[in-house]
């Protein structure tokens, strides 16, 4: 029991910027390479460090890449790459792995709160990253706006 | 009447049978003012129970299965139940009761409710030993023991034959002591005087049928046969023999005596109230007798001029006294005298005017004599109006004729004859009128059912149930009230498909049976075969359908469809959970072999058989929980789960159990999780058989056996049941002679005992009827259905279950032993599979850039010297609380 994390190192404090942020950052783009798509299995995500924030990856079966905040909403664990990947209507989804919420991936959206309230400030949604695959390799969006 | 401001009144109900339960029960949902305080004196020393189901004690040895209502209702500061009490006499003057014990009582107002007691006929010999009657839990327990006693007997004799048993009387309690004689083992003949079985329900056509029925069961039938006396064996003095007027004799070993009932009506006749002319205390329509004080309820009630052996009319009367008590002006509705008979295999109704006796009525029948059918409607004379009907072989239309009884059926009443699914055949399109009764022991009208759904937002049968009440005490209305709950659901739009999701529209168990007979190994092969199409978002951004997915497709699943044909492929043996396109299908839980916790890291469980472990095994296990920081606990499974470890530790603590010989629990796993046991005869004083050895074998058998939801067993080395094997899905429990085995108990939400499946089996036999029993159970479960609601809603239920895996009855068995064979010879340990392969291994790492990099938000306070997610108030720093790390946890700036 050698080390010690400083008590502002909250759950709520460290990962996602909201949405605004990324659109901000939009305007100039500072992409991160993060990894190859070969890296990532087909609906299975991956947790990913870009610029501080954590972020799950997902590669569908036709090898796009989305992004959303690796924090769940809902428990405030860092857990989202972790869950199903699949489909509703037609629209690709994810469903958290601790209590089941289902979310769009590419906007983020709280598709189905099973009865939930989410535990985070920020609501109900998941923050989204714009990525772009380049030559076999994943970029992701650094945001650099002003995060909260 | 109103409620008086002070102390409440005092009803006195001498009897704690089942219309004192019903009367109790009743009266203290409506009063809510408290006007009454009520004291039952039972002369059993129980609560009241279900005495319809008497048989079912049988399957179910634990007598307070049988138990009736909310045990709360016992509870109640107004209610007192005074158990092993007889009361010996009323002074109606100085409205007095006194007990067995000589205690004076007072009541405000009195109900008997004494029932009846088995009649003993006057038949020479009815006393001897072996002679039983069949009317109370402590009867169906001696005649059990007595059964059991002697064919221990006949083990030990040179000659090999069964118990042989008679029941004298054929009527519904005769058939019913036959079917229970039959359940333990004994050989049984049924003595009818009349000229066929069930002659006060059933017409001679029909009893005809049933007696070919009962003799297909191997019970023989004597009809029209008098007994002239029981004669005692010579060496033993028990009962040996019968002999009948017509000459002929019958050698037994055991009679039950089931002519009939007679009411305890000694109390009231020695307090001078009138009694009839056969029994019974005389009451008029309000169920009072001419003392206004004294009531009279249930089987001791003579009303209308007869005493009525049937619960539904006893019910009728405990709510009629309530209501009076309450100052209403309820009268009895007259009786409703349908009965049915349920024994495996022999199905058995009848209700209304059965015998025509109406004027002018018409009678309309449908016989089957090869198929063992016969049915009857009676009608008024223009053949439109139903006034009664009997059932043989098939009662599948009396469910929902019943309720139609003194109303005008609509089109041909031929057509309700006719067998399901024959062309206009069926009962199945009656459109029920609200105010017809569907559940008479509670007095539930379709109306009521209707809008449990419709006003009450019930959305399934056992919501109705509880809502209504329908269906809660015989059972026998249920098809319709679940017919009905069906019908008006869909009537309100809401789906009652048991589809598992907008891709499949299959249940998981045809999902499982379509996936075997065409023979699929993906998901996408599967859903490309089976899954819908579903229907389309109504404005999707820029009107265009998303990437990937062109056109219609069935989408690519969800979190509900893919455990399920993750769960359906691990079944018919594809390999490794993480092999291929299997390893999406997977839960986290499963994906990662390990049980996610709240903070987003998980727990381990290696595999403990049996619960026995060596000392070694615990200095792993400590010294790896030590190592990793983790927080370690006992587990309800006989296991120690250690919590705490981060994703990427996973492999690196499996690494060091895999070493150390253990192997994965499947914790996480919708499969078998342990096999609980006492220490057994190895060690224990009382252990009958080698309980520990047993959970190992059969823990090492069933490992990694994936099923609809998570598996428990239990392994008691005597009736002690130290293992608590009752609360398992599988329980097994030893006898002197071998194994009993229980199926479908389980803790949770909804605890519930497991059932006795079969008795006294050997190791070998013991495990073939458990292969076939999971098995059945994973290819016909539905998704999430423990065995405990399995047990009861597949096809026939535990007696179908019994028919399928002891009998064969379908034709499976060798099929299921195959497929655990399979199972048996293809278990590999998952983590050391796992740990030889680097590409699985490759999941496990933190973040795809970063892999050895801990989830930096993870911190944890100590708690009784072990670790603990911290709070949010504790993260924020306050109450001042230190945050810890696991010791191998790397600090990020």
């Amino acid at each position: 029991m050698s080390a010690q994390i400083t008590g502002t190192t909250g759950t709520t404090g460290t990962t996602a910027a909201p949405g605004g942020a990324v659109e901000d950052a939009q305007a100039a783009p500072v992409w991160q390479t993060v990894c190859g798509v070969a890296d990532l299995a087909v609906e299975r995500g991956a947790a990913a460090l870009v610029g501080g924030n954590q972020v799950a990856l997902f590669r569908l079966t036709d090898d796009r890449v989305l992004a959303v905040q690796q924090l769940d909403p809902f428990s405030g664990a860092n857990v989202m790459s972790r869950g199903i990947v699949g489909t509703r209507r037609g629209v690709p989804t994810v469903a958290s792995p601790m209590y089941k919420q289902v979310f769009a991936l590419e906007t983020g959206e709280c598709l189905d709160p099973v009865g939930f309230l989410p535990v985070l400030a920020a609501g109900p949604d998941l923050a989204t990253w714009p990525v772009e695959v380049r030559d076999g390799v994943v970029h992701v969006a650094v945001p650099t706006g002003p995060t909260p | 009447m109103t409620a008086s401001s002070s102390s409440p009144r005092h009803l006195v109900v001498v009897g704690g049978g089942m219309v004192a339960q019903r009367l109790v029960e009743a009266l203290r949902a409506r009063d809510t003012v408290g006007e009454w305080r009520v004291t039952v004196f039972a002369e059993e020393p129980r609560y009241p129970y279900d005495r319809v189901a008497l048989t079912s004690y049988f399957s179910a040895r634990d007598p307070e299965e049988l138990n009736l209502g909310d045990p709360a209702l016992w509870d109640d500061p107004l209610v007192r139940l005074v158990r092993d009490c007889r009361v010996d006499s009323i002074d109606r003057e100085a409205r007095q009761v006194t007990d067995r014990l000589g205690r004076v009582h007072d009541y405000d107002e009195l109900v008997l409710a004494t029932g009846s007691d088995a009649a003993r006929p006057p038949i020479p010999g009815n006393d001897l030993p072996g002679v039983f009657v069949y009317r109370t839990i402590d009867d169906v327990a001696a005649l059990r023991g007595w059964v059991e006693a002697k064919r221990a007997e006949r083990s030990g004799a040179s000659y090999d034959r069964p118990v042989r048993g008679a029941v004298i009387g054929g009527g519904l309690l005769g058939l019913e002591a036959a079917g229970a004689l039959e359940a333990l083992g004994a050989q049984a003949t049924v003595i009818q005087f009349g000229t066929h079985l069930m002659d006060a329900q059933v017409d001679l056509g029909g009893g005809q049928a049933l007696g070919r029925l009962i003799n297909d069961r191997g019970i023989a039938v004597r009809v029209s046969t008098a007994t002239q006396q029981m004669r005692p064996a010579r060496a033993t003095g028990h009962v040996g023999r019968l002999d009948f007027v017509d000459g002929g004799r019958l050698d037994v070993d055991v009679v039950v005596l089931a002519t009939g009932v007679r009411p305890r009506d000694e109390l009231a006749r020695d307090a001078g109230l009138p009694v009839g002319e056969r029994g019974g205390a005389v009451v008029d329509l309000s169920c009072r007798t001419p003392d206004p004080h004294v009531w009279a309820v249930g089987e001791v009630a003579c009303i209308e001029g007869r005493c009525l052996g049937l619960v539904a009319p006893g019910y009728a009367m405990a709510e009629v006294v309530v209501d009076r008590l309450l100052g209403g002006a309820a009268t009895f509705p007259g009786a409703d005298t349908a009965t049915r008979l349920k024994l495996r295999g022999v199905d058995v109704a009848s209700f209304g005017d059965a015998f025509a006796r109406t004027e002018g009525a018409m009678e309309l029948v449908w016989a089957d004599p090869v198929a063992g059918v016969y049915k009857k409607l009676v009608l008024s004379d223009d053949a439109r109006t139903l006034l009664g009907g009997v059932f043989v072989g098939d009662a599948s239309p009396y469910a929902a004729l019943r309720p139609m009884l003194g109303r005008e059926l609509p089109g041909d009443p031929g057509s309700f004859l006719l067998p399901e699914g024959a062309a206009g055949g069926g009962a199945a399109g009656l459109e029920l009128p609200d105010d017809a009764t569907v559940c008479s022991c509670n007095n539930v009208t379709a109306g009521t059912v209707r809008g449990a759904v419709t006003e009450h937002a019930c959305t399934d049968v056992a919501a109705v149930k509880a809502c209504t009440r329908a269906g809660t005490s015989c059972g026998s209305c249920l098809p319709l009230v679940k017919k009905l709950t069906t019908t008006e659901l869909e009537r309100a739009g809401i789906e009652v498909s048991n589809a598992l999701c907008e891709h499949f529209e299959l249940s998981r168990a045809q999902l499982f049976d379509a996936v075997r007979v065409a023979d699929l190994h993906t998901f996408s092969e599967i859903i490309a075969r089976f899954g819908r199409v579903p229907a389309p978002v109504a404005a999707m951004p820029d009107g265009v359908a998303p990437a990937g997915l062109p056109g219609a497709g069935p989408g690519r699943g969800c979190d509900i469809c893919k455990p399920v044909v993750a769960s359906v492929l691990a079944s018919l043996g594809n390999g490794h959970i993480l092999t291929g396109e299997q390893a999406a299908l997977q839960d986290t839980n499963d994906h990662v072999m390990a049980n996610m916790q709240k903070d987003g890291t998980y727990s381990v469980v290696p595999r403990i058989p049996g619960g026995e472990i060596t000392p070694e095994g615990l200095l792993v296990i400590g010294q790896v929980a030590k190592d990793f920081g983790l927080y370690t606990k006992i587990t309800g499974g006989q296991r120690i789960d250690m919590f705490g470890a981060r994703i990427e530790q996973l492999p690196l603590i499996w690494r060091r159990l895999v070493d150390a010989g253990m192997e994965s629990g499947q914790a996480y796993g919708k499969s078998l999780r342990t096999v609980k046991s006492c220490v057994g005869s190895t060690w224990c004083r009382f252990g009958v058989q080698d309980s520990v050895g047993m959970a190992v074998r059969l823990e090492l058998r069933y490992r990694g056996l994936r099923s609809p939801h998570k598996i428990k067993l239990g392994v008691s080395g005597c009736a002690r049941e130290c293992a608590e094997a009752r609360g398992k899905d599988v329980g097994v429990i030893a006898t002197d002679k071998g194994w009993n085995v229980y199926v479908g108990g389980n803790g949770g939400f909804t605890p519930r005992h497991a059932r006795l499946l079969a008795e006294d089996l050997d190791d070998e036999t013991l495990i073939r009827t458990i292969d076939r029993f999971l098995l059945y159970y994973v290819r016909t479960a539905d998704r999430l259905q423990r065995t405990s609601v399995w047990v009861d809603e597949v096809e026939g239920g535990l007696d179908g279950i019994r028919a399928v895996i002891l009998d064969d009855s379908l034709g499976i068995a060798a099929d299921l032993d195959a497929a655990m064979a399979l199972h048996v010879d293809a278990y590999e340990d998952e983590w050391r599979a796992v740990l030889e392969d680097p590409e699985k291994l490759r999941r496990f790492g933190s973040f795809v850039n970063a892999p050895t990099t801990a989830d930096p938000d993870l911190a944890y306070v100590a708690e009784r010297g072990q670790p603990r997610p911290a709070t949010t108030a504790e993260r924020a720093g306050a109450a001042g609380a230190v945050l810890i790390a696991g010791t191998t946890l790397e600090v990020r700036a």
